[in-house]
């Protein structure tokens, strides 16, 4: 079981990478698929390794990302 | 699970920023809001913005703003947190803004002490007109103004905000922080709360310069741009506290 979760607003995503350069656990990565202001969206690439840290909430510029832990 | 981290409603929930990625006037403007939202005086949060990126966030706030006069943010700031004290003021300006056209404005209001709270982003340029020097542009660095790099013989050196006010005697809190990893966000936070604190305490002005990135003028991708922050930007603009009063007397 994972230790924590994150949900990225897909939509207000700008790509910067911030959060993907900042997950301790290698969690997040620049998806395939793009939002329709045209940015290719974060996504939680090993979600079972996430442990809710919110270090990748802390960065993001666009508050895109909310977490979970516990 | 419990919920650890969200967006905070002192930025509208379903409004997308119009900020460039990897702008950090966005992690600004959200440290602001969660703050305030903390503080329990969203409610009563005056925002009084400069002229550049910050006028982006105008129609991303969820509370008061009124849009001042090219550089003059500080001294309408004055009026409002004179004429209505219950508020929680706090200017929102860039280096051109605050430290070009209203330096003037900047530096007499720090010298009265005046109880309000700035936000100042120093990003080394001016972002929303297109890459003009600004005051805080580094040596060498490129600007359509300076398209060789600013020269020193021709165009004067990167000015120190921080160390500039720091010279004077009514200033209480001076700082310059950072937000490029999670350890500098969350001390960035500390430093704005802090500052609103001062402002509730009636001690007096404070100042938050962040030293940001703008990947669009600079021409770096959201991520190089950190490399070029980092090397370059912290080199000239050494982070740290600048004056804090209660340090001082303690
Ligand atoms: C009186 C006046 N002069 C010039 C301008 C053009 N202008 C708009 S924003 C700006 C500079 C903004 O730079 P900065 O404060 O560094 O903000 P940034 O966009 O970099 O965050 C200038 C010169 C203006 N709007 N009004
Ligand atoms: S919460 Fe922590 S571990 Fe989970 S994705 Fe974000 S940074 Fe990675
Ligand atoms: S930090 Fe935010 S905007 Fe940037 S890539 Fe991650 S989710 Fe997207
Ligand atoms: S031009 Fe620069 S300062 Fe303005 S929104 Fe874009 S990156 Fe930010
Ligand atoms: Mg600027």
């Amino acid at each position: 079981m994972a230790k924590g979760r994150v949900e990225i607003a897909t939509e207000f995503c700008k790509s910067c990478e911030y959060c993907v350069i900042s997950c301790p656990k290698n969690c997040l990565a620049v998806g395939e698929k793009v939002n329709s202001k045209g940015y290719p969206y974060v996504v939680s690439a090993n979600p079972d390794d996430c442990i809710g840290c919110a270090m990748c909430a802390q960065m993001c510029p666009e508050s895109a990302i909310e977490v979970w832990r516990g | 699970m419990e919920k650890v981290y969200t967006k905070t409603q002192g930025i509208f929930q379903d409004v997308v920023s119009g900020f460039c990625p990897g702008c950090m006037h966005g992690t600004a403007h959200k440290l602001v809001g969660e703050v305030v939202e903390e503080l329990g005086m969203l409610d009563k949060l005056v925002r009084v913005e400069g002229v550049g990126c910050c006028g982006l966030g105008q129609s991303y706030v969820s509370h008061d703003v009124i849009i001042a006069a090219h550089g003059r943010a500080c001294a309408v700031a004055t009026g409002v947190k004179r004429c209505s004290p219950d508020s929680l003021v706090y200017t929102y300006q860039g280096d051109g803004d605050l430290a070009s056209i209203g330096l003037d404005e900047t530096v007499s209001a720090a010298n009265r002490g005046e109880n309000f709270t700035v936000i100042f982003i120093n990003n080394g340029i001016y972002g929303m007109t297109g890459g003009q020097m600004a005051p805080t542009t580094l040596v060498g660095m490129k600007a359509t103004t300076a398209p060789f790099g600013r020269n020193p013989k021709e165009h004067g050196y990167p000015m120190h905000v921080c160390e500039l006010l720091s010279q004077l005697t009514a200033p209480q809190f001076i700082v310059r922080t950072a937000v490029d990893t999670p350890q500098n966000v969350i001390k960035t936070r500390k430093y704005i709360k802090q500052a609103f604190q001062n402002q509730i305490d009636g001690k007096g002005f404070s100042l938050v310069e962040i030293v940001t990135t703008c990947p669009t003028n600079w021409g770096y991708s959201a991520k190089d741009s950190l490399t070029f922050l980092r090397e370059k930007m912290f080199a000239e603009f050494p982070l740290g506290v600048y004056r804090d009063k209660d340090k001082e007397e303690a």
